[in-house]
């Protein structure tokens, strides 16, 4: 029962991790990307599309991944060469994407779908509990973990990642060090686009494995909060998505249990928590001058 | 080393004919100008007389409309900043170019090559730093460092480089007299190796001082060239502006009139954490008088003025005192009303609002204050136009701003003017109390003067004037008595006459580092005799 719990919290949570890192990258380079809703839903409807016409879910995955990418390709013209408003721009792309996907899905609406098979690693699956739990999952999951391992290395360790950091920072002056700012943001952004629609992709192949219109739910707002929850830092996002998704998880089992939480009430815990987390972060002016990306959402015009 | 015998030897750089247009305005405007080996060569200019333009240009910021750069004989493009450091060119940037959620070691290895390792990047910046006598902690994230040792990460990181060329971008505007003379001992130390300092700077006696040459621009164009320590601060103002800088002019001696304002034991607790608390701050001044307090940035000076304008009022009525009144838990409006003025340091976002036109600007300070003047209807407040525009068009005359067009926005006026109008919003009022935070901050020297001369006839024509400044000279010039801030605590006031700069600069860097501060003096005396 249990174990049953808690592989249903991690199906919930895992699309939520993987898109705040995507949003992470893109939010630590100074781009404040609101259609994360947009670019999962496109991810989505991309995967469980290619997956219907060539049978394999692992290529769905590829055109998820490609398809968030490309869909943030038009917010990343829009923002970084045409210089338009990001939260603007960030909006438009949610709804330009609900819209085009339920357009783009509609012959497949009821069709069942393929679903992603987990990858049972041989050995550390027998561990007794744990193994069945963390090492009998499907590919999704482990990509989540080596992602918040490999972005933390990234822009903690790794020169490119400090460089990265320096633009969100201060872009003028990452300008003036030379650093392309424009290029780095594209790459930020479409890397944040390509999580999203790994993200979306995991809810059309694994979480349920069929196209609804609207399937992310709201779950692209989640993502964008749970960055700001984890105050742009990779591991805090790994414990706050699981967080989030255990709370998801447990208001289905109390409603089932009918203990009288209203669900309301238990959606709107994650965006309540970020509210408290938000104040605590910017009473403390020093945490948040050094986590905070001090350019989110300003454009940047080279003066040239 | 060869330094007087000037561009005749094989300069380090060269510079043709360098233009720059932006859009028809030209920023630079056919400019030559050499540099030799191992020299100290000044760059002299008001605001907007294109310094900032050239610089930009021989570090690969901005690109050449036309003309040559040449770079030890050699014809070369720079491309972009990495061009330059390669060519053996370093930056130090008036605004530091730095980042504030990065360790120091992070900052330096940013420019420097990605394949040296972060640890080793942290040693050669501590060797580096003890060998120059600058300072630093590589782990500590900038944030939490002051000015100063923001500065030092800028010079270290460029030295880092290994350059031939370093520029400085108005090095000193941010330090404490003494720890400018730490800093012009690094100069000469570059100097003795045989590498060239391209010094920017408005401040007239230190490039007399430590500058071998200098080169002169006005309006995008090259004015003058010269050996600064054969001219006079005014010779070269001269060159700088164009005509004789308007020497501001006082009468000694006017009889003081009553007490204007008045600050008792005041003392506020830091705000923020960055904050600096104010102690038991006193002072008194009368009709007649202008108050001048020196200090280092963030001695409180900020702090100061926040009290005494109301932008945050204090918690004892009594311990402010406006002609008379008790006004510690008045706003700024009250304080209007009762004949107070106020000129805050920032001008953009603070003083005025950059999007918005004069008229505009002049209305939000004043729409309590002028209530009569500005607003018609009673309760509804309707705005007479007329009325404003006349009162700008009288403020830009008496103060001679330069705009572009009959009733401009803020943000279009350069700095100089955008300050001249700020101030004469406040003059137009004859204010029997006014209350300056740095009133010439980052001014051009016509400017300044006519700023300072301003303020010297207000408190002539029988008002009290507080003037809240960094810079030493601008105090000398408008000060009746001279009260210094250190650490939140304001001295006694001195008269002006009876005040050298020196005896100041020990004043400002606060008693318990008078002792080193005495050394460095001998040591950069030292160092400047060689």
């Amino acid at each position: 029962m249990f174990e049953a719990i808690l592989l249903t919290v991690i199906t919930a949570s895992t699309p939520l991790v993987i898109a705040a890192l995507g949003e992470l990258v893109t939010e630590r380079s100074g781009v404040l990307n609101l259609g994360v809703e947009g670019m999962m839903i496109m991810g989505a409807v991309c995967a469980f599309a290619t997956t219907q016409m060539t049978g394999s879910p692992y290529i769905g995955l590829l055109a998820g991944i490609a398809g968030g990418a490309a869909f943030s390709l038009l917010f990343g013209f829009l923002t970084l060469t045409l210089v338009a408003n990001q939260v603007a721009t960030g909006l438009a792309l949610t709804i330009l994407g609900l819209g085009l996907s339920g357009q783009l899905g509609e012959m497949f609406v009821g069709k069942p779908g393929i679903k992603l098979q987990p990858i049972v690693i041989p050995l550390l699956s027998d561990i007794p509990f744990f193994g069945r739990v963390l090492f009998a999952q499907d590919l999704t999951f482990y990509l989540s973990v080596a992602l918040v391992i490999g972005i933390n290395w990234f822009l903690f360790k790794s020169r490119t990642g400090l460089k990265m950091r320096a633009i969100g920072d201060n872009h003028g002056s990452a300008h003036a060090l030379g650093i392309n700012v424009i290029r780095t943001r594209y790459l930020a952004v479409m890397f944040g686009g390509a999580c999203a629609g790994l993200a979306g992709a995991q809810l059309s192949l694994v979480y349920t494995p069929q196209w609804v219109e609207n399937m992310s739910a709201g779950r692209g707002w989640i993502a964008l909060a749970l960055v700001v929850f984890a105050s742009w830092r990779p591991w805090r996002v790994l414990a706050g998505g699981y967080l989030f998704g255990a709370v998801t998880i447990g208001q289905l089992h109390a409603q089932a249990f009918g203990i009288g939480v209203p669900s309301q009430l238990l959606s709107a815990l994650p965006y309540a928590a970020t509210i408290v987390v938000l104040i605590i972060i910017s009473h403390n002016r020093r945490t948040t001058l050094i986590n905070t990306p001090a350019s989110l959402g300003k454009p940047f015009v080279p003066d040239r | 080393m060869t330094l007087s015998e000037g561009p005749v030897a094989a300069p380090l750089l060269s510079v043709r004919g360098l233009t720059k247009l932006f859009g028809s305005f030209a920023a630079c405007n056919a400019i030559d100008l050499d540099i030799a080996p191992g020299e100290i060569h000044a760059l002299l200019g008001e605001n907007g007389a294109g310094k900032s333009t050239l610089v930009k240009m021989l570090f690969g910021v901005l690109q050449p409309s036309a003309g040559q750069i040449v770079w030890q004989g050699q014809p070369v493009t720079i491309g972009s900043p990495g061009e330059a450091r390669n060519l053996g060119v370093g930056m130090v940037f008036q605004h530091f170019s730095l980042f504030e959620a990065l360790t120091v070691a992070e900052n330096i290895a940013l420019s420097l090559d990605p394949r040296i390792s972060l640890s080793k990047i942290s040693d050669e910046a501590a060797t580096l730093s003890k060998a120059y006598g600058l300072p630093l902690d590589p782990k500590a994230h900038v944030a939490d460092l002051s000015v100063g040792e923001r500065q030092r990460i800028e010079i270290v990181r460029a030295l880092l480089q290994n350059p031939k060329l370093i520029i400085l971008d108005e090095p000193t505007s941010v330090l404490t007299p003494q720890e400018a003379d730490r800093l012009f001992e690094t100069l000469f130390k570059l100097k003795a190796e045989g590498r060239s300092v391209l010094y920017i700077s408005h401040r007239l006696e230190e490039v007399r001082r430590i500058c071998d040459r200098a080169t002169v621009l006005r309006h995008g164009k090259v004015t003058g060239a010269c050996d600064p320590k054969q001219e006079t601060p005014a010779s070269l103002a001269r060159m700088m502006v164009g005509s004789d800088v308007a020497e501001v002019l006082r009468d000694g001696g006017a009889a003081l009139g009553d007490i204007r304002i008045e600050v008792n034991n005041l003392s506020v607790t830091a705000r923020t954490p960055f904050a600096v608390a104010l102690k038991n701050v006193s002072m008194k001044v009368r009709a007649g008088e202008v108050l001048a307090i020196a200090g280092v940035a963030g001695n409180g000076q900020g702090e100061l003025f926040d009290a005494l304008s109301g932008e945050y009022p204090v918690a004892e009525d009594e311990a402010i005192r406006i002609r008379g009144k008790a006004v510690g838990r008045t706003g700024i409006n009250g304080r209007r009303l009762l004949g107070a003025g106020f000129v805050p340091e920032e001008r953009h976002g603070h003083a005025a609002v950059s999007a918005m036109a004069l008229s505009d600007n002049l209305l939000l300070a004043r729409s309590q204050s002028d209530k009569k003047a500005f607003l018609a209807g009673g309760a509804f407040s309707v705005i007479r136009f007329d009325a404003i525009r006349s009162a700008t068009k009288r403020i830009c005359e008496a103060m001679d701003v330069r705009k572009s067009g009959e009733d401009p926005q803020a943000g279009s006026l350069s700095g100089g003017n955008l300050q001249k109008f700020i101030v004469g919003r406040e003059l137009d009022r004859q204010p029997s109390v006014l209350i300056v935070n740095q009133p010439t901050w980052g001014v051009d020297a016509g400017a300044a003067s006519r700023i300072r001369q301003a303020l010297i006839d207000l408190a002539r024509s029988g008002s009290a004037v507080v003037v809240i400044s960094q810079d030493l000279d601008e105090i000398f010039e408008v000060a009746t008595n001279i009260a210094v801030i250190s650490e939140g605590r304001l001295s006694e006031p001195h008269p002006a006459e009876t005040l050298t700069l020196e005896r100041i600069g020990l004043l400002m860097g606060g008693i318990h580092e008078s002792q080193s501060i005495a050394e460095n003096a001998s040591g950069a005396e030292a160092a400047h005799a060689h």
